[in-house]
């Protein structure tokens, strides 16, 4: 108990300080901060695994975020018949295609011996099949871009439960990441580093142009939801009844019965969005508790040994007869995997698919700074890194405005340099995180809960 | 008479677009190459110094503006980039001193360093946002056009007109007189000989007597002048927008890989390397076939190899291949 007792004490804080903000701001802005929390701590435990378990850095991170996305338009919106009709057949064909040129390239990657002549077939192969694949599926993209392109023009998805994207969503992401790690988990750190930088931009430039599958920067909207609608439960009795419960004291203050109503009504309709924020609440805590019994049995685990052996001399590990190639590749799809859930729980909270919302400050560089702050190859480190750097990073401008304030107290409410200083409030968080980071990294550069390793 | 219609309109449109754009992203690679050759880390805070760098060259001219100072048809921005320079170096020196110098001096491993300055990264972007804000800012004044596009036809009597902005023509000059300027003092000067055995072998360098310290300063402040002409260079010629200059920062380091990294020169070609890669494959050719083609073998498309969407992603996956195939890059890299 004693031995946690650091780790106790800082989630107590943490969520002391949620709580503060319910009661303070408000109870949406608190669990809407909460729920974010819960994905960022997801996000934090993906790339923990990684970095933490096996030192792989992965700037990628919003590659996989966006993949997951992705996932939850593909599962939940209903398929888009007349487009299916109008292009799906050159598009299924095109898949087949691409299918093929893989095939084929490894067909000849097999059969042939390394050489010039291998290389240029391979090239022939990939620029025939690319120039193949254009013309069969434009004509396809076309027609399906045409149809309604107000509302659709897009193929739609498979009109399932959107909660099924979650477990997509990993799938997607580890298979992309299966491909990157098999061609660029050889280079160098800092090379690895810039190559996943450029990976992840690349699958966001896809996403955002490919507008037969994604619908691009027009954006998916009107996601469905494993949750129920707050107009909905505006209506439905139990939960008038549970409102009226909970705020009798109050309610009971008032006589005059018409104000009751209204002040009942005001109540029910805060009460709903709290409500729906609680049931994502509960959806996302229960994967981030499964995902941390898992990762926790991982890190004790013969193989959570083996990944640190890796990590801290791979040469080593290799002549122990540890196939280190292997092993990177596995941690590397596990992990982008546990990031694809977080980007499909993200779209499904949010309820639409924004490609042009994915930028690399927000979704690698900001989960690199939780990783480290929190402490790599300590989950509980890394959860606790989600929760406090995205609650700064939220209150950051209540933050910074306070201070604006504190320090240019003398100064005239209309002075040049407070009006400046006041609108530029939202940058602050950039400056708290970079400084936070910085220090971290020079006083306590094993973050807030250190990584420790008890020999059972 | 079509044929050379058809090379004015490759000139116009890809070649004289590409050589500027690619000086600017050399001038940001070789910038990026110093860091990695002699300080040894992929410094992640490129985009974001250099937009530290133009800030300052904006503020300089908006002062020089309300002063009433200008250089005629140069742009005003040319007085001002010194007085940026001045105050950039101090900038990275200083950042230098309660940064980078704790790590180098532990040596910590590349990776670390490389984390760092993405706390870097983000502390210069806060900065530059809280100064001079996130939004789209035109600094240029002076002779817009050496040649206009209408003035050239009427010249020549061509259907295809040139247009040559003066930003481009002085990003051409003023990165050949820099970079120049900069080979020159690597392999003639003692200390240029010194900073390149100091990123070829640090112990050795050592050994013969070489002071790190000075080569670290004189690192920063060559990176100091980079950024700053660079970042002003583009800001210049397209415009200046925080989150714009973050993202340059890929295109960069993808030059910087693709020339070989640690090799200043192999940084300056893969520029040029990038940005004709770039704007080549995006180019809709339609109209150059339409030119050098008899009538009857007209395209029916815009005969484009890419959309320009994927402008970036041609360049990224050139780093890619280059990464897997030769990681060392076109040429050698790891030398300086």
């Amino acid at each position: 108990m004693r031995k946690n007792l650091n780790v106790i004490a800082a989630y107590s804080i943490m969520m002391g300080l949620i709580i503060l903000v319910g009661i303070f701001q408000s109870w949406n802005i608190a669990l809407s901060i909460f729920n974010l929390c819960l994905i960022s701590a997801v996000m934090t435990m993906g790339a923990n695994i990684q970095w933490g378990y096996a030192g792989l850095i992965n700037f990628g991170i919003m590659g996989y975020t966006a993949l997951g996305g992705l996932a939850a338009v593909l599962i939940s919106v209903n398929p888009v018949q007349e487009a299916w009709s109008a292009g799906g057949s050159n598009i299924l064909f095109s898949l087949f295609l691409i299918i093929g040129m893989v095939l084929a390239v490894r067909y000849v990657l097999n059969k042939y011996e390394k050489s010039k002549k291998r290389t240029y077939i391979i090239a022939t192969i990939i620029i025939l099949g690319i120039i193949i694949i254009r013309f069969v599926s434009e004509p396809g993209i076309e027609a399906i871009e045409e149809i309604e392109p107000a509302k659709t023009g897009f193929l739609g998805g498979l009109g399932l439960p959107i909660i099924f994207s979650w477990i997509v969503g990993a799938l997607f992401a580890g298979g992309l990441a299966f491909v990157i790690g098999k061609v660029a988990l050889g280079l160098r750190a800092d090379y690895l580093a810039i190559a996943t930088l450029l990976i992840s931009e690349i699958v966001i430039a896809i996403i955002k142009h490919e507008d037969w599958l994604t619908r691009g920067v027009k954006n998916v909207i009107g996601l469905k939801r494993p949750a129920p609608y707050e107009v909905n439960l505006q209506q439905t009795d139990w939960f008038i009844n549970l409102v009226e419960k909970f705020n009798s004291s109050k309610l009971n203050l008032i006589t005059d019965f018409a104000e009751r109503q209204a002040a009942l009504n005001q109540f029910v309709i805060e009460g709903s969005s709290v409500f729906v924020k609680l049931c994502y609440s509960g959806l996302f805590l229960v994967v981030v508790i499964i995902l941390l019994i898992l990762t926790q049995k991982a890190l004790y685990s013969p193989w959570g040994r083996m990944m640190r052996a890796i990590r801290d001399n791979e040469e080593a590990a290799n002549a122990m007869g540890k196939n280190v190639v292997k092993q990177h590749l596995l941690i590397f799809v596990l992990g982008s995997a546990i990031v694809g859930i977080a980007g499909a729980m993200l779209v499904t909270q949010d309820g639409l698919f924004t490609p042009g919302s994915y930028r690399p400050m927000r979704y690698t560089f900001l989960i690199w700074v939780m990783v480290i702050v929190g402490g790599s190859g300590n989950n509980f480190g890394a959860i606790l890194g989600g929760f406090a750097v995205w609650f700064l990073w939220i209150e950051a401008a209540p933050i910074g405005l306070y201070l604006v304030n504190l320090t240019t107290a003398g100064l005239d409410d209309t002075h040049a340099l407070k009006v400046h200083l006041i609108e530029s409030v939202p940058y602050f968080r950039f400056l708290m995180m970079g400084i936070g980071l910085l220090l971290i990294m020079r006083y306590r550069p094993k973050g807030i809960l250190p990584e420790k390793i008890e020999i059972k | 008479m079509d044929f050379v219609n058809a090379i004015i309109l490759l000139l116009n449109y890809i070649f004289v677009p590409a050589l500027a754009y690619g000086s600017q992203l050399a001038l940001g690679a070789i910038f990026v190459t110093l860091i990695y050759g002699i300080l040894r880390f992929a410094n992640f805070a490129t985009g974001d110094m250099m937009s530290f760098g133009t800030m300052f060259t904006i503020l300089f001219t908006w002062y020089f503006q309300s002063l009433g100072i200008s250089l005629g048809v140069f742009p005003t921005a040319l007085l001002a980039i010194p007085f940026a320079v001045i105050f950039m170096i101090g900038y990275m020196l200083l950042i230098d001193k309660f940064v980078f110098k704790y790590y180098r001096v532990n040596k910590s491993p590349p990776v670390q360093l490389a984390m760092v300055s993405i706390g870097v990264m983000f502390v210069t972007q806060a900065v530059v946002r809280i100064i001079i804000g996130p939004s789209d800012r035109r600094f240029f004044d002076g002779e817009k056009f050496i040649i206009k596009a209408g003035e050239f036809k009427e010249m020549t009597g061509l259907n295809e007109g040139l247009a040559i902005k003066s930003t481009q023509v002085l990003t051409i000059i003023v990165t050949l007189i820099l970079v120049s300027t900069l080979f020159w003092f690597l392999n003639k000067t003692k200390t240029g000989k010194s900073m390149r055995a100091y990123s070829d072998n640090e112990d050795l360098a050592l050994l013969s007597g070489i002071d790190p310290k000075k080569i670290v300063m004189i690192t920063w402040v060559i990176a100091g002048i980079l950024a700053t002409i660079g970042g002003a260079l583009y800001g210049l010629d397209k415009s200046f927008k925080p989150f714009t200059y973050f993202n340059n920062m890929l295109p960069i380091f993808a030059a910087a890989i693709v020339g070989g990294i640690g090799n200043p020169f192999g940084a300056f070609l893969g520029g040029y390397v990038i940005a004709f890669s770039e704007i080549l494959l995006t180019y809709a050719y339609r109209k150059f076939f339409m030119y050098i083609l008899p009538e009857s073998m007209e395209p029916g498309g815009l005969v484009q190899l890419l959309s320009t969407d994927y402008k970036f992603a041609v360049s990224f996956s050139i780093l890619v291949i280059v990464l897997l195939y030769r990681p060392s890059g076109i040429f050698k890299g790891k030398v300086l």
